[in-house]
């Protein structure tokens, strides 16, 4: 026998103005394998089919389901509800704009923070397409990849105690940016550059080092020791602009 | 009426779309980009294994060059390719690779020395050469010569798309998210832009351009099971055939992966099998060898999957709950290599299988994965029907990959089209033909008329609903659309679909709030899918042969004297329940490789008549040249002259240098 699943989701559509916020409980039959993507689109099929969440590859790797499961950020589509209680509530994530119900828009807030740090390769010179590529040490390009296999879902912002009192604070995911492009050789930026956009409280200072970010991270990124390694770069710089 | 011009409007900001829109910034152009989603939330994130170019570094990489590449393309296409873009396309790849390095793609690179990989099942070891060291590396993929796909782990998409998403924000390129594109705008010669609507306010408004890039991606959700993102629904290409203009072609070849993990469907890399991963049975039995002793587990994806059918077919297939599957084993290559060079494969096999794949056999069966067919475009990807509409990437029929695409060879066109056709649009512009006063009061009629559907929409109550119609199109696709075709299933699709396209014409709400409203959202696509799907179905009825993807049973072997030809669609009549379709022949007296037998898969083939007169001619250059690889080419199939001036340049290789 099968449990019947009790989902509790936050309700509101802000378009509408007589809308207000509200839990909404939705009861499922649990199927083997189901995860939070299947039970979803099937509540929304035949029980609230104006439900609103956001999915694209439901497959762990583009980063559009992030929400409050039971409390925890985390990817809905890759959450089994066998790993979860008959109760399950489910929420948008906060610190980002509401769109409707459980669909938040983080690619507005990730835009900005990414044009804030001016988060892309700063290039020494225009690449000779048709020559052989400068070589790379592997285990660097190694290394580089590592930091680059974030996926901008927003769980590590919400999850920061800084960034629910800070609205400008720049998140985990801005400072392992922010280290992925200092690691780059093929960035010609220097850590004066780097400080003059995230040397205050906004950026690397602002962290209080509670690492929910860290807890949390979906893709299980090193964020501890990237905001570690960069404020202790961004500290000496501080001290010893000269250096 | 709220009205946004720009120059260029690119439609769809996944790898290909954003590669175009820097390329039309970088010429002084404006350009603006309209995603669904957040640009990098694209479907080009998923992609997983690599990208094929001939840089040839790696050792079993050694030799490879254009000409191979060209060839292996044009033979997994079974020949149902335009033989000029692939030569454009292999002849780009290289560059397009090493431009995405500069732009801070990581990708893996050659380690100096002896190293380990598994062959057929066999450990071996391979020596890179010292001066090999720190260059671009590639693994094995199925139907090629030589190990030619670039990779990232198995994040290579994620890294491409990244570097591209981070390079147009450099650039300033704007990018509007949220927002989908219902209608194009055109008066029947030329296209002017394209109604858009809003998916969080849910506000329609016109944006106008001298050119329109569609670059929205392929059609796989018109099946239920299917590897592609949930956006994939094969808008973009409904979009242009309901301009009543400009033609699909070639919608029946929709490709299907080896390896998606049952029961969700989420696809595991071919890199899987590149690296050395086996399929076996549910005896435990290696069984690709029993078939194509020669590729084995790397023949075309679509061999893979037919033998992988018959095989189950035969009563080889481990039984689940979710039906019959097969096993993919990488416990061969060892806990090290996954955790580094398949760590999403890891992942999904560990949060949706609850497996470890270091340990444990992975469930796999064939997928809907990839669409061939799309907008029929030219070389420069421009429609020839509709002035002014251009379109690259999977939405396109551009046409590299005729019936059947190797693995590693769409993330490399998405960028590599993306590169040519941003050049070829802004030329288009600043062409004295390409001016244009774009029409407010032609944009206003098409404005209107998707307020007044959408509005009907709203208003009808009691109709259909979308849900239950697009549950009934995906079975029917699933069951009778698929892998294995029959005349008699396929002629029970169509009816089913234009049925089912007849009833969507009176969907109904059953809440239709203002703002985000998904119901509203599916309900506007759907009749749109059903007319891809009917398509996909009547193309493939009318095409009695087998080629690359489409396999029908009842007429199993390639015939080229009938069928060497691109399948075209035309939806002139609004009321239409179906499709016309024409075709478009292949000219063999042009190809630089004339039709022949792909090496893989049944040898079952009609010859054309022009077929062996173009081999002798072919032959003969050969013979008289001994000339060098560039000049015989050219003899054979002149393409540099089509290449944007900057980019006819050789490509240096290892190999070609002096030691």
């Amino acid at each position: 026998m099968s449990r019947i699943l009790n989902f509790h989701i936050l309700r509101h559509n802000p378009a509408d103005t007589e809308s207000r916020p509200e839990l909404v409980t939705y009861n499922l039959e649990e199927a083997p394998g189901m995860t939070l993507f299947i039970a979803l689109n099937q509540i929304r099929e035949n029980q609230a089919t104006s439900l609103a969440f956001d999915f694209v590859c439901r497959a762990g790797v583009c980063g559009s389901c992030g929400m409050i499961i039971n409390g925890r950020p985390g990817l809905a589509c890759r959450t089994l509800t066998e790993a979860l209680p008959d109760e399950i509530t489910l929420l948008p994530l906060p610190t980002f704009e509401l769109i409707a119900d459980l669909s938040v828009n983080t690619g507005k807030w990730m835009s900005a923070m990414n044009h804030r740090l001016q988060n892309w390769v700063h290039l020494h010179q225009k690449p000779e397409i048709d020559r052989m590529e400068p070589p790379m040490e592997p285990d660097l390009a190694e290394a580089i990849y590592e930091l680059d296999r974030c996926i901008e879902c927003g769980c590590c912002v919400t999850a920061c105690g800084t960034a629910i009192m800070r609205d400008n604070f720049i998140g985990a995911v801005g400072i392992n940016k922010v280290a992925h492009f200092r690691l780059d050789p093929r960035d010609d930026r220097s850590d004066d550059d780097y400080y003059q956009v995230i040397g205050d409280d906004d950026g690397v200072f602002g962290c209080m080092s509670l690492l929910g970010c860290q807890d949390i991270c979906p893709k299980e990124l090193s964020l501890q020791t990237q905001i570690a390694f960069i404020r202790r770069k961004m500290a000496m710089k501080g001290l010893f602009p000269e250096k | 009426m709220k009205v946004v011009y720009t120059d260029v409007l690119v439609i769809g900001g996944g790898l290909a779309g954003m590669r175009t829109a820097i390329g039309v910034k970088r010429r002084g152009l404006e350009t603006l980009v309209l995603s669904l989603v957040p640009a990098k939330r694209s479907h080009s994130v998923a992609a997983q294994g690599g990208m094929q170019a001939s840089l040839g570094n790696c050792v079993k990489g050694t030799g490879d060059n254009e000409d191979v590449h060209f060839q292996d393309t044009v033979r997994g296409s079974d020949w149902g390719c335009d033989q000029e873009v692939a030569r454009l396309f292999t002849h780009m790849a290289p560059k397009a690779v090493r431009e995405l390095a500069a732009w801070g793609v990581s990708w893996n690179r050659v380690t100096r020395g002896d190293h380990e990989v598994v062959i057929g099942g066999q450990r071996e070891t391979l020596t890179a050469q010292d001066r090999a060291h720190g260059l671009i590396t590639a693994r094995d993929f199925g139907g090629t010569k030589k190990w030619r796909t670039c990779y990232t782990s198995d994040g290579t998409g994620h890294a491409m798309l990244y570097a591209l998403g981070d390079r147009a924000n450099a650039e300033e390129v704007p990018v509007h998210e949220r927002k989908e594109a219902v209608a194009l705008i055109h008066d029947g010669k030329r296209c002017h832009g394209a109604v858009v609507r809003d998916l969080i306010s849910g506000e329609l408004s016109a944006y106008l351009a001298k050119a329109c890039v569609m670059a929205t991606g392929g059609y796989g959700r018109i099946y239920g099971v299917s590897t592609n993102a949930v956006i994939n629904e094969g808008i973009g290409q409904a979009l242009a055939l309901e301009t009543g203009v400009a033609p699909l072609a070639n919608l029946e070849a929709v490709q299907f992966h080896p390896t998606a993990i049952v029961p969700a469907g989420i696809l595991v890399t071919e890199g899987c099998r590149g690296d050395g991963g086996l399929l076996r049975d549910k005896d435990g039995h290696r069984f690709m060898p029993d078939y194509e002793p020669e590729k084995k587990e790397l023949a075309s994806r679509d061999v893979v999957s037919r033998r992988m059918a018959e095989h189950m077919r035969a009563g080889k297939g481990v039984e689940s709950p979710y039906g019959d599957h097969l096993w993919l084993d990488i416990t061969v290559l060892g806990a090290a290599h996954i955790d580094k060079k398949l760590r999403e494969v890891k992942d999904i096999c560990n949060y949706f299988l609850g497996i470890d794949p270091a340990k444990e056999w992975i469930p796999v069966r064939p997928t809907q994965h990839y669409s061939m067919g799309g907008i029929r475009t030219d070389y420069r990807g421009e429609s020839p029907w509709l002035k002014g509409l251009f379109a690259c990437g999977e939405v396109a029929c551009w046409d590299m990959h005729g019936f059947n695409r190797l693995g590693g060879n769409s993330v490399a066109e998405t960028v590599v089209s993306g590169m040519l056709v941003s050049e070829y649009v802004a030329d288009f512009c600043e062409d004295e033909k390409g001016g244009l006063n774009p029409s407010v009061s032609l944009a206003e009629t098409f404005v209107a008329r998707e307020r007044r559907r959408l509005q009907q929409l709203c208003d009808r109550e009691g109709g259909e609903s979308a849900v239950e119609l697009k549950k009934e199109m995906e079975s029917i696709m699933m069951e009778r659309v698929g892998l294995f075709r029959n005349g008699t299933d396929l002629e029970t699709a169509v009816a089913v679909l234009e049925s089912l396209l007849s009833r969507s014409r009176r969907l109904s709400l059953a809440d239709n709030r203002p703002g985000a409203n998904p119901e509203l959202v599916l309900a506007y696509r759907l009749p749109r899918m059903l007319k891809i799907a009917i398509g996909v179905a009547l193309g493939a009825l009318q095409r009695t042969e087998s080629r690359g993807a489409h396999f029908r049973e009842d007429h199993p072997g390639r015939n080229d004297r009938e069928w060497l030809n691109r399948s075209l669609f035309f939806w002139r009549d609004e009321e239409a329940t179906r499709p016309e379709v024409e075709y478009q022949p292949l000219d063999i007296k042009t190809m630089e490789l004339p039709p022949g037998f792909r090496g893989y898969g049944e040898k079952n083939i009609t010859e054309h008549p022009d077929a062996p007169s173009r081999q002798t001619e072919v032959d003969a250059e050969g013979e008289s040249s001994g000339a060098d690889r560039h000049l015989l080419q050219d003899r054979l199939m002149p393409f540099r002259q089509l290449l944007p001036e900057k980019y006819r340049g050789d490509n240096e290789r290892l190999d070609e240098l002096p030691e």
